[in-house]
């Protein structure tokens, strides 16, 4: 495997080439990603982070290369259509089960740090 | 001995009335007892399995080990992660319902990559499995605890799941047969979802009979998955002909050169010598039996991994929002929301998951969505297409499974871009939905097993079965056993 790394990292000469147009993820992006995630991360996890999404985004950015005009999206890979039920009511898991594996609940509620003021 | 047997032996032996249903699962017991300290396959043994569902079921009395990610009522279901600890499934995964009405008897969770993310079992909260053919070695992933429990004998046969070859590279890996079903062939209704679009349900086992036995129980149409197909599901058992004269078999000049003397358009580098030697001696036994080999292209090949990861993790991203510390069991407590749900997330998931979390919602964000995830959306298309015009010429498709054998623990886990290219061989068919199966076809230098895959049209998984069943019954690859 040590053959396929060395690949990446060299890169082609169309890929050494086409990285100077590819702004690197920098920290404060990590960061800045982090906590859309709503995932809190130390110092050293966002510098080793920042590197290791560095080298994967330049890996995956040979995309840029595909031709993909008038290439429809495939967001699913069986012929589906929106697939509905009838309107009817059907049996569902009891409350308590619902509540069962929470951290904390109260009379039939997940309960939650307060968020009004 | 019977936990060394299949299952399709055993319930001859069982109708016979030469075995009873308590000698199987004492032995299976003895040899967990023994085996297991050192293999650390499962992540959950049930203390007192015995047979309580249905003994006149299809696979009355045959004990199966489940992947962690599947919901078990009332059983623990981590996905071997912090963050799920304590959790309890409060029902049942479509295919357990199945197997339970099968009769078979559910003997614990296996270990597994944390939420699957991962080829290699090391990414999981309860530690590493080892491979029974050298304990220093990965199992695969990440179904790594399913392969390793069915090679080291601690069960008949297993489930697993596949979203980019969780369940086709730790079979390949550990010696055993492992199958992808086409996408929507088997429910995911309480499977914990990584990537809905990729993740598929399927069998791990010893032989391809077992394969077929174990497909054909947990497959059809589930209305709580509107995802899965409605079609009919074919006694895989009944069509395993070792017949194959004159079927057509493609071999991707991207992934394998089929002539090695002359100079190829291989652009998959690093495949391992013994992997590529044994890969040329199959290609040997399907001439002899009759198969036509012919040379086919797959031209976005090269594209797959980045498609990959994008659409996986993506999908992850999305997924995995729910386990924000209000609904499961782990919560790291804070006097603010926002900060409860940064500090559940941040120390409840490992590094892996983190990292695929965080690479998800770059790709889906404001201004990089075009660029990544939508232009992703489309090479997938065009992998497909390369598939269906592949399948015009020909009726399956052969490649290896991995391009190595099973590498060491911890080898690769600073760098997980080397990790994701190990998946280049079988992350396609999760792409374009097809089936693909992983049968053993050799050992390395070092006595590690070497896996075939063998990737069919959709809904057509007969076809590649009776393919492997024509190789296994003519070689002896599969009687292998690993000397624990």
């Amino acid at each position: 495997m040590t053959f396929l790394v060395s690949n990446v990292i060299l890169g082609n000469k169309l890929e050494s080439f086409e990285r100077k147009f590819y702004m690197a993820i920098s920290k404060k992006d990590v960061q800045y990603v982090a906590d859309l995630a709503r995932i809190k991360l130390d110092s050293d996890e966002l510098t080793k982070l920042s590197l290791q999404l560095q080298d994967i985004l330049e890996y995956i950015n040979k995309l840029k290369n595909v031709d993909v005009t008038g290439v429809e999206p495939e967001t699913h890979v069986l012929d589906l259509k929106n697939i509905f039920r009838s309107d009817l009511l059907t049996p569902s898991l009891p409350c308590q089960e619902v509540l069962r594996n929470s951290h904390q609940k109260e009379e039939g509620f997940f309960k939650i740090p307060k968020v009004i003021e | 001995m019977l936990n060394t047997s299949t299952a399709h032996e055993l319930l001859v032996q069982l109708h016979k009335g030469q075995i009873r249903h308590c000698d199987i699962l004492s032995d299976i017991r003895k040899r967990i007892d023994r085996i297991e300290p050192k293999i650390k396959a499962f992540v959950k043994i049930n203390p007192d399995i015995k047979i309580e569902h249905n003994v006149s079921g299809v696979l009355s009395a045959i004990p199966i080990a489940i992947k962690d990610n599947i919901c078990v009522k009332d059983e623990e279901s981590t996905c071997a992660s912090r963050i799920l600890q304590g959790f309890k499934a409060p029902y049942d995964a479509t295919v357990i319902e199945k197997l339970k009405s099968a009769g078979a008897v559910l003997q614990g969770k296996t270990n597994m990559d944390e939420f699957a993310f991962g080829s290699s079992c090391e990414n999981s909260f309860y530690g590493p499995t080892h491979n029974p053919w050298n304990i220093d070695n990965v199992p695969g992933g990440s179904s790594g605890g399913s392969a390793a429990a069915v090679s080291a004998d601690e069960s008949i046969f297993a489930l697993g799941s596949d979203t980019g070859g969780s369940i086709r590279q730790p079979a390949s890996f550990c010696g055993v047969v492992g199958m992808k079903p086409t996408y929507g062939r088997v429910s995911r209704y309480g499977l914990i979802a990584f990537a809905s679009s990729l993740d598929q349900i399927g069998p791990i086992t010893k032989d391809v009979s077992d394969c077929a036995l174990l497909l054909k129980v947990i497959s059809g149409y589930d209305k709580k998955d509107s995802t899965s197909a409605d079609l009919q599901v074919p006694d895989y058992t009944k069509t395993l002909t070792k017949n194959i004269k004159g079927v057509k078999i493609g071999v991707p000049q991207e992934y394998f050169p089929i002539d090695s003397s002359r100079k190829s358009n291989t652009i998959i580098e690093g495949i391992d010598k013994d992997v590529s030697i044994a890969m040329t001696k199959a290609l040997d036994v399907y001439r002899d039996l009759g198969a036509k080999i012919c040379e086919i292209s797959l031209p976005h090949t090269e594209y797959a991994v980045s498609v990959y990861y994008i659409i996986a993790t993506a999908e992850a991203s999305s997924n995995l929002a729910r386990f924000d510390g209000v609904q499961y069991a782990f919560r790291e407590d804070s006097s603010d929301l926002i900060d409860m749900y940064k500090k559940t997330r941040g120390s409840g998931f490992g590094q892996e998951a983190k990292r695929r979390i965080i690479l998800g919602t770059y790709v889906l964000s404001h201004g990089y969505y075009d660029a990544y995830y939508l232009r992703a959306l489309k090479v997938r298309t065009l992998i497909k297409n390369d598939f269906i015009n592949a399948f015009k010429k020909v009726d399956c498709i052969i490649t290896p499974t991995s391009p190595t054998t099973a590498f060491r623990i911890g080898e690769r886990a600073d760098n997980p871009l080397a990790m994701y290219l190990s998946d280049i061989f079988t992350i396609s068919a999760n792409l374009s939905g097809i089936p693909g199966l992983s049968i053993p076809c050799g050992f390395d230098r070092n006595n590690l097993p070497i896996g075939l895959q063998i990737l069919g049209k959709a809904f057509e998984e007969e076809l590649i079965l009776n393919v492997a069943f024509a190789y296994e019954q003519g070689t002896e690859w599969h009687l292998k056993k690993p000397n624990l």
